[in-house]
């Protein structure tokens, strides 16, 4: 029998409304199951009581001949970025241990407004630094993932959005948020086998999420499924006169639209991320699936982007000068942690909170953002990537000339173990550099599970899209998912 | 057009004064410039903060249109140019005062661009440039006096719309910088962009003070922050002037750097809070995108905009108003505009000038009160005026009614009528009067026309007075001419 | 342009993070790998290039002048390390 938890978002809707089970069947499933994982260390807060009142609320309506919303019944989690009236939001930082916003940001709201219930705060990498989970001030979330190698070495789950992409492959939720800046949705994804998508950027809202880069934040849903990011997205997306670069656009009903041929779509493949030294197995998977949508009836074509390979140092100015910046709110005075040594000033104040509170990787953004603006480097260092930035823009607009969709692989390996790479900052960051270039330029982009690799690992496959054009990266997702019949799921070992 | 010859004079020479004032003033505007919280003054600490004004993480600024609104006329009314395309930057610093840690600003690209105005020093007419208007958020507010330790917040300033001013290092004396400030406030509030209450802090000037001899490179220039009154605008570039003239007379150097003036001393010191701050790391911010204002904004700006003060001048001295009383009319726009509906009345322009800088303003002085709260309306002006010029009112009745009026708010006619104050120019009851003082006063009469003429005077005042000073003067004097003969 | 331990001690003073002695000599290195990789874009002729101004073309919408918030002290002072009186409080400032 099909456990409640094994069932994804659309699944659990139908379900619900046709009375095949009860709301609060399936939340409480998910709590018990949720309870159960603490091994994953994947949620900083539970909050069973929000999941149950919204699911409490579903099967009021339904019981009263309602219309049931369009996520009614469905317990999701929320990345602990989002700020969450009433429920502790702590970026993953113990700068913010202990915040309990009085407000609730515009996409955690517009899915309690669709009619979601939340099972917790996700755990990430600290203020959404990280490929890896590991720089929480709460402890790294554990991959549900093992490799076949007799090791059980501990996995990484990606990052940032790793408490979101564990807590959907170890089933203890169907769907989550999570927050992209530089591949934070869709490497997460690809090394847990499971969907997310970045939509384009200003769909989804900023206000209430804790800002990391302001010009390449954007959130976007995780799932097990194609059709199930597309559900959560209509909820997420949408106008919002609090945020300034907030599109002023209808939401499409993608899920509705949602189709697997691909038929008169030109697929692009990018002769520059045929990178030297890609593992065999990377380069396998984007082989299977050039050939799945070619199957699906895209023509595929060979296209160029001259400028992607100063994508990731771009972006490794451009993120931490925005960081540093947007995290000097975080000096102890109107909330969070305060660290006053004896007799100390209000300067000596904020520099023993800052050490105190950031953790060592928020630090080193800091410091490099810093430096790169400060008297002397700006233009050296920003304003040449702001200009790169546009340069990258530009190859992506004169790539769409030749074809509405990118494929790539969405990371350059399959997930590694814990503390493998957390000794050098560097080679972490590398590991965003299929990801990079679409924040870069706003573009949205998907990953979806590609096949597993030969210690059974999933793999994942990046689709990239014009702007706007949502329908067409979930399109192809599917073709994608539909070809890869991608079932595995970790052995449940914790 | 004079070069100002304001010298300082040192022990070995003669030192030029160079002045440049960065004004803030803030916007008036019902709301923040990037929250929806109030601005209204006085209010109880930390009431008037959105989650935005107190960066609560995740909370984003939304510009008020307003805001630029009144920043775009403000540039307008001193000729500047406007850039249609212009965005926000940050700077960065940390300081209790600033939440976010950093006040959004314009570096790059200010609204507004190169403008200036004209200024009137000792007679003769100076233009100051203005290099640049640009739009920023104000501070919160600390407290220090207020705990033996702690020092207390308040951001109900904190997002308040500011338009940073800044002028051209063109004013060479405390005089010429007083008078750019006094017609900066002038114009704003003209505009309608800035309600000018410095003692309130709407309006303050960071001044920036350089001394040379005459001829040479600009020496090296200190900042005194926040100088809020003309007088300590004034006092503070004469202290400093001295303060760097002897520095350098002894063999120091200036350090450029951030001063604070006290107004009790009317003195200077350093400002050892700033110094470590002085890179600010500007870049847009990322929050917010360019500001692009396009061709039927602006027509609404300048469709907007009101006589300024220089036009409304040239006005009055055209209508034949003296350049002086023109000039005392024009400086407060509510005056100005309490004149204009006097004038608007069809009054004679040089007379109901005349009587507005006379008898209003002495009124006004005596009791304290300021035009706007006059007890005495322009159309009320307009009736009084008229009865004078209709021969109805003497000069003195005028004056008698004037007094009525202040103090009941009664209009003219009303009052003349009541009390009887009609001037006569009844000749039978005058005569009868002359005739009457003539028979009581038969000495000086003996005397008068023994020739000593100067005691006309003396029957007229006695005519006069009998008839409790309502008689027609002209009249009383040809009647009396007659009879005395 | 390397970065030594006084750079990075001056970075982080700006930044406002205490660091101590061992932790400048150890960031000196590891900043001077991520600077040294960054460089890398100064290959790129951008002479001709604007800088990014929007990621996604769209125009800066401005707010009618209405009062709609504040009047929330107590949200605004929850989370406050110290408040009192209706301020926040922080260790006495002389200015
Ligand atoms: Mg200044
Ligand atoms: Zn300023």
């Amino acid at each position: 029998m099909t456990e409640l938890t094994d069932l994804g978002v659309r699944a659990l809707r139908d379900g619900v409304r046709a009375g095949s089970f009860s709301a609060v069947e399936v939340a409480d499933a998910f709590i018990t199951r949720v309870a159960q994982a603490k091994a994953l260390n994947a949620f900083i807060v539970e909050t069973p009581d929000h999941a149950l009142a919204a699911a409490r609320e579903a099967d009021r309506a339904r019981a009263a001949g309602e219309t049931l919303k369009p996520l009614a019944g469905v317990p999701i989690g929320m990345k602990d970025l989002f700020c969450t009236r009433g429920v502790q939001t702590t970026a993953a930082s113990h700068m913010l241990e202990g915040f309990v916003p009085q407000y609730e940001s515009t996409v955690s709201q517009k899915l309690w407004d669709a009619g979601a219930g939340m099972l917790g705060k996700l755990n990430l990498d600290q203020f959404a630094m990280g490929s890896s989970n590991e720089t929480s001030y709460f402890g790294n979330v554990v991959s549900p993932w093992r490799a076949k190698d007799g090791g059980n070495a501990a996995l990484a789950p990606g990052g940032s959005s790793g408490g979101s992409s564990a807590a959907i492959a170890a089933r203890l939720c169907p769907a989550a948020t999570g927050t992209d800046t530089g591949g934070s949705i869709r490497q997460p994804a690809a090394f847990t086998g499971i969907a997310g998508i970045k939509p384009t950027y200003g769909r989804c809202s900023r206000w209430g999420v804790v800002a990391f880069a302001s010009s390449l934040d954007q959130a976007g849903p995780m799932a097990r499924d194609v059709t199930d990011c597309a559900i959560m997205l209509e909820a997420m997306a949408g106008y919002d006169a609090k945020d300034a670069t907030s599109l002023q656009l209808d939401v499409p009903t993608w899920s509705h639209s949602l189709s697997p041929s691909l038929a008169g779509k030109k697929i692009g493949i990018l002769k520059e991320y045929r990178v030297d030294g890609m593992p065999e197995e990377i380069e396998a998977l984007w082989q299977r699936g050039i050939d799945w949508v070619k199957d699906a009836g895209a023509e595929v074509v060979e296209v160029s982007l001259p400028h992607t390979r100063y994508a990731l140092p771009a972006y490794y100015i451009i993120a931490p000068a925005e960081a540093s910046s947007n995290l000097a709110r975080y000096d102890g005075v109107r909330y969070g942690l305060r660290d006053l040594p004896q007799g100390a000033n209000l300067q000596a104040m904020y520099a023993a909170t800052r050490a105190a509170g950031f953790g060592d990787e928020v630090k080193r953004r800091i410091m490099i953002g810093t430096y790169v603006l400060s008297a002397g480097f700006y233009d050296a260092y920003f304003t040449q990537a702001s200009k790169v930035r546009a340069l990258i823009a530009r190859d992506f607009e004169a790539a769409w000339e030749a074809c509405d969709l990118l494929l790539t692989p969405t990371a350059p390996s399959a997930a590694f173990a814990l503390g493998e790479k957390s000794a050098d900052p560097l080679a972490m960051y590398l590991n965003d550099v299929f990801t990079v270039p679409s924040s870069l330029a706003g573009l949205p982009a998907m990953s979806v599970p590609g096949g597993l690799d030969k210690q059974g690992l999933p793999l994942g496959l990046q689709v990239i899209g014009r702007p706007l054009d949502e329908q067409a990266v979930l399109n192809a997702g599917l073709a994608i998912e539909q070809r890869a019949g991608f079932v595995a799921r970790p052995e449940q070992w914790w | 057009m004079t070069e100002s010859t304001y010298r300082i004079r040192g022990e070995t020479a003669e030192w030029e004064v160079v002045i440049g004032l960065e004004v803030h003033a803030q916007v008036t505007s019902n709301a923040k410039l990037f929250s929806g919280a109030s601005t209204e003054f006085g209010a109880e600490p930390n009431t008037q903060v959105s989650l935005v004004d107190a960066a609560m993480p995740g909370m984003l600024p939304v510009p008020n249109r307003e805001c630029i609104r009144q920043a775009v006329r403000t540039g307008m009314a001193i000729d500047a140019e406007i850039n249609r395309w212009s965005r926000f930057d940050r700077k960065n610093y940390f300081y209790a005062d600033l939440p976010q840690g950093y006040q959004i600003s314009q570096l790059y690209h200010p609204l507004v661009g190169e403008g200036h105005l004209e200024v009137e020093v000792d007679g003769s007419l100076k233009t100051i440039g203005v290099e640049r208007i640009h739009v920023e958020q104000d501070a919160g507010k600390l407290m220090h006096d207020q705990h033996p330790s702690m020092s207390y917040v308040d951001l109900n300033r904190s997002g308040v719309a500011l338009m940073e001013i800044v002028s051209r290092p063109d004013m060479r004396s405390p005089a010429e910088a007083g008078a750019y400030l006094t017609k900066l406030r002038s114009i704003l509030r003209y505009v309608g962009s800035c309600d000018g209450n410095m003692d309130q802090g709407s309006m303050r000037a960071d001044v920036n003070v350089s001394v040379r001899k005459p001829g040479d490179e600009l020496g090296t220039r200190t900042e005194t922050k926040n100088v809020n009154s003309v007088r300590f605008v004034m006092q503070a570039i004469e202290h400093e002037a001295m303060r760097q003239v002897e520095l350098l007379e002894s063999g120091g150097t200036i350090v450029q750097e951030t001063r604070l003036f006290n107004p009790d001393t009317g003195t200077t010191r350093s400002m050892r809070s700033k110094e470590d701050a002085h890179d600010y790391r500007y870049f847009p911010d990322p929050d917010l995108l360019p500001l692009e204002l396009d061709e039927a904004f602006l027509e609404e700006c300048r469709a907007s905009l009101p006589e300024l003060p220089d036009a409304k001048r040239a006005r009055y001295t055209d209508a034949g108003i003296g350049a002086y009383n023109a000039g005392v009319l024009t400086a407060e726009v509510e005056t100005a505009r309490w004149f204009d509906a006097l004038l608007a009345t069809g009054a004679n322009p040089t007379q109901a000038a005349n009587w507005v800088t006379s008898e209003l303003f002495g009124a006004l002085n005596r009791t304290g009160t300021s035009i706007e709260q006059s007890s005495v309306s322009p159309a009320q002006a307009a009736e009084l005026l008229a009865l004078v010029a209709d021969g109805t009112l003497s000069g003195s009745l005028a004056k008698q009614v004037f007094e009525v009026m202040l103090k009941t708010g009664q209009d003219p006619v009303a009052i003349v009528e009541e009390r009887g104050l009609k001037q006569t120019s009844d000749t039978g009851a005058i005569e009868a009067v002359i005739a009457e003082v003539m028979a009581k006063n038969p000495n000086q009469l003996e005397q008068y026309r023994g020739g000593k003429e100067a005691l006309f005077g003396f029957f007229v005042g006695q005519t006069m007075k009998a008839m409790g000073g309502k008689a027609n003067p002209a009249v009383v004097n040809e009647l009396l001419k007659k009879a005395l003969s | 342009m390397s970065v030594d331990t006084a750079t990075v001690k001056k970075v982080a003073s700006l930044a406002r993070i205490a660091i101590s002695d061992a932790d400048a000599e150890r960031l000196a290195p590891e900043l001077n790998n991520i600077l040294g990789w960054i460089e890398q874009l100064g290959e790129v002729d951008t002479s001709a290039v604007q800088p990014m101004t929007a990621v996604i073309p769209n125009h800066l919408r401005l707010r009618d002048d209405v009062v709609t918030d504040g009047g929330v002290r107590d949200s605004v002072l929850a989370n406050a390390p110290a408040r009192e009186h209706g301020f926040f409080g922080v260790p006495k400032v002389i200015e």
